[in-house]
């Protein structure tokens, strides 16, 4: 088998709300999206039999597995990064597609607000891998610390390149809060931002603000992936996956991809649009909407790039006072808000929006949204998915 | 990558491992070396323990000629640890070898550090036992 174009669908999705601090656990958040996410299916606990987390997550497997009652686990696997929302729905469609399990939950809780945190994850107490050491031995002693700077640094070339203004970014921003401000659930509700207030905001590193970052928030969400054949037994209207990969190359790092011959684009990005387009039967032209990575604004416009919907160094043009990009606009992005305009909860709200919108039920619904691209990891290891309403 | 913030010391000591033992060496001795796969003299930095062209382990820590040329910069407005002062800026440096390395300058404001700017390798000893490669403006 090298295809799962149509051997898995999306059934049941379920976000919290997003906020400043939940005053949950991390694992209390997930207990609570994946029941409203059997819910939302039709289905139970009971039903379960696999589960793919996000590697950092607070809330382990067997956690998660004791607290939900789960008893009969055949399938559980992890996703790192930022690539990790596509990938790990794909992990779910390559489960249920050779069925090592029949029903499986996809979950992500992050208190990144409040950092309230009581369920500490064993891969997260402070080990650093020999490959991370290596990083912070040529970064770290030069001040070079925060995804912030580690960024800035592909965009100022990628600026050097292209002829781009800081300023330009901004449109970005802007239309990613006027989405999230029609959307209850994020922390920016009717909090819309015009784009001289872009402008205003605060440079962190420069040549980048703070409205080029995501918002730090606490929430989580989770989804429910069966065959397609299950899933016409189940209470919504299925979500196919028909298109989803992975991509890593040389010297891909997380955030740091300095050593390559180019470093003013997302290789791993271009990559995944390749196959996903290919796997799917379809072209750029037919998609309707997209939920790109926008933990980093600046790596938008190289996504659209990337994934061929205009062509190098263009991108920012694309995104030029917001027109092609906003709900009415040829390719509206990130509708719910995304990072940006909605929360940072490591992209999984991109895969929700995107089932969202194919289900008709988005805050910003595109008319007609039957084919939607998802992007994830941008700037590193990267994933992306093209989900449609029909196999 | 977890966030580690080394705050005992002036700046977050370089963890040093095998892999990046010999580079470390070099620049307390005050002299910037990189790796050079001894089969296909290929450059290479960061460290890694094989080749990627030839994926031979055999490797050589070979001096540089400490010039290059900035590739890219920018310019921390906020401080992550207390051993930096803001504002200040971390630049991307290509050598002539045709490896990268991030570093700061020094004897430069950050307004006037530009893409292209041909720099070469000065020593900053920070403390007892830590050396940092640094990089000033030539020409």
């Amino acid at each position: 088998m090298n295809n799962i174009k149509n051997r898995a669908a999306i059934v049941g999705i379920s976000m919290t709300k997003f906020s400043k601090d939940s005053e949950r656990t991390e694992l209390y958040l997930t207990c609570q999206c994946i029941k409203a996410a059997l819910d939302d299916a039709g289905l139970t606990p009971d039903d379960v039999d696999g589960l793919v987390k996000q590697t950092d997550d607070a809330s382990d497997e067997h956690a998660v597995t004791s607290s939900m009652g789960m008893g009969n686990l055949t399938y559980f696997g992890e996703s790192r990064w930022g690539a990790a929302p596509s990938a790990m729905a794909m992990r779910a469609a390559m489960g249920v597609a050779t069925g090592v399990a029949n029903y499986i939950v996809v979950y992500r809780s992050v208190n990144g607000a409040s950092k309230r945190r009581m369920t500490p994850s064993m891969r997260t107490s402070g080990q650093m891998s020999t490959s991370d050491l290596l990083q912070w031995t040529f970064h770290a002693p030069f001040g070079h610390m925060s995804n912030a700077g580690r960024v800035a640094m592909i965009v100022r070339r990628y600026m050097h390149e292209f002829g781009i203004n800081n300023d330009q970014f901004g449109w970005v921003p802007t239309v990613c809060r006027e989405h999230g401000a029609r959307n209850a659930n994020s922390m920016f509700y009717q909090k819309p931002i015009a784009f001289e207030d872009y402008l205003k905001s605060k440079m962190i590193v420069e040549p980048l603000r703070r409205m080029d970052f995501y918002e730090e928030a606490d929430a989580a969400a989770a989804l429910v992936v069966t065959t397609p054949e299950r899933a016409k037994d189940l209470k919504q209207r299925p979500v196919y996956v028909l298109g989803a990969a992975q991509h890593m190359a040389l010297e891909t790092e997380e955030l740091t991809s300095y050593y390559r011959p180019s470093i003013s684009g997302l290789p791993e990005m271009g990559k995944v649009g390749e196959k996903i387009f290919a796997m799917a039967g379809v072209t750029p032209k037919d998609i309707k909407c997209v939920q790109l990575d926008d933990s980093y604004g600046p790596f938008v416009p190289m996504q659209l790039e990337e994934l061929g919907f205009c062509n190098q160094g263009e991108g920012v043009d694309f995104c030029n006072r917001g027109d092609r990009i906003r709900l009415g606009g040829e390719l509206p992005l990130n509708t719910s808000g995304g990072s940006l305009g909605e929360g940072h909860i490591h992209g999984m709200n991109h895969v929700i929006e995107a089932v969202r919108q194919i289900r008709g039920t988005s805050t910003a619904q595109v008319k007609d949204a039957e084919l939607v691209l998802v992007a994830s990891g941008a700037g590193g290891p990267a994933s992306g998915l093209i989900l449609g309403g029909k196999s | 990558m977890s966030m580690v913030y080394d705050t005992e010391h002036p700046v977050p000591i370089p963890p040093i491992i095998w892999d990046n033992m010999g580079y470390w060496e070099g620049i307390n001795r005050h002299e910037l070396v990189f790796q050079r796969c001894k089969e296909c003299g290929t450059w290479r930095h960061p460290p890694r323990p094989v080749c990627p062209k030839c994926r031979s382990f055999e490797k050589e820590w070979t001096p540089s000629t400490g010039k290059g040329a900035v590739y890219s910069w920018v310019t921390y407005q906020e401080s992550p640890h207390p051993g930096f002062k803001a504002p200040y800026s971390v630049v991307l440096l290509e050598m002539e070898e045709g490896v990268r390395l991030v570093s700061n300058m020094v004897d430069i404001k950050p307004e006037e550090i530009s893409i292209g700017m041909p720099v070469e390798v000065v020593f900053e000893d920070i403390a007892e036992g830590l050396t940092l490669p640094k990089f000033r403006k030539v020409g």
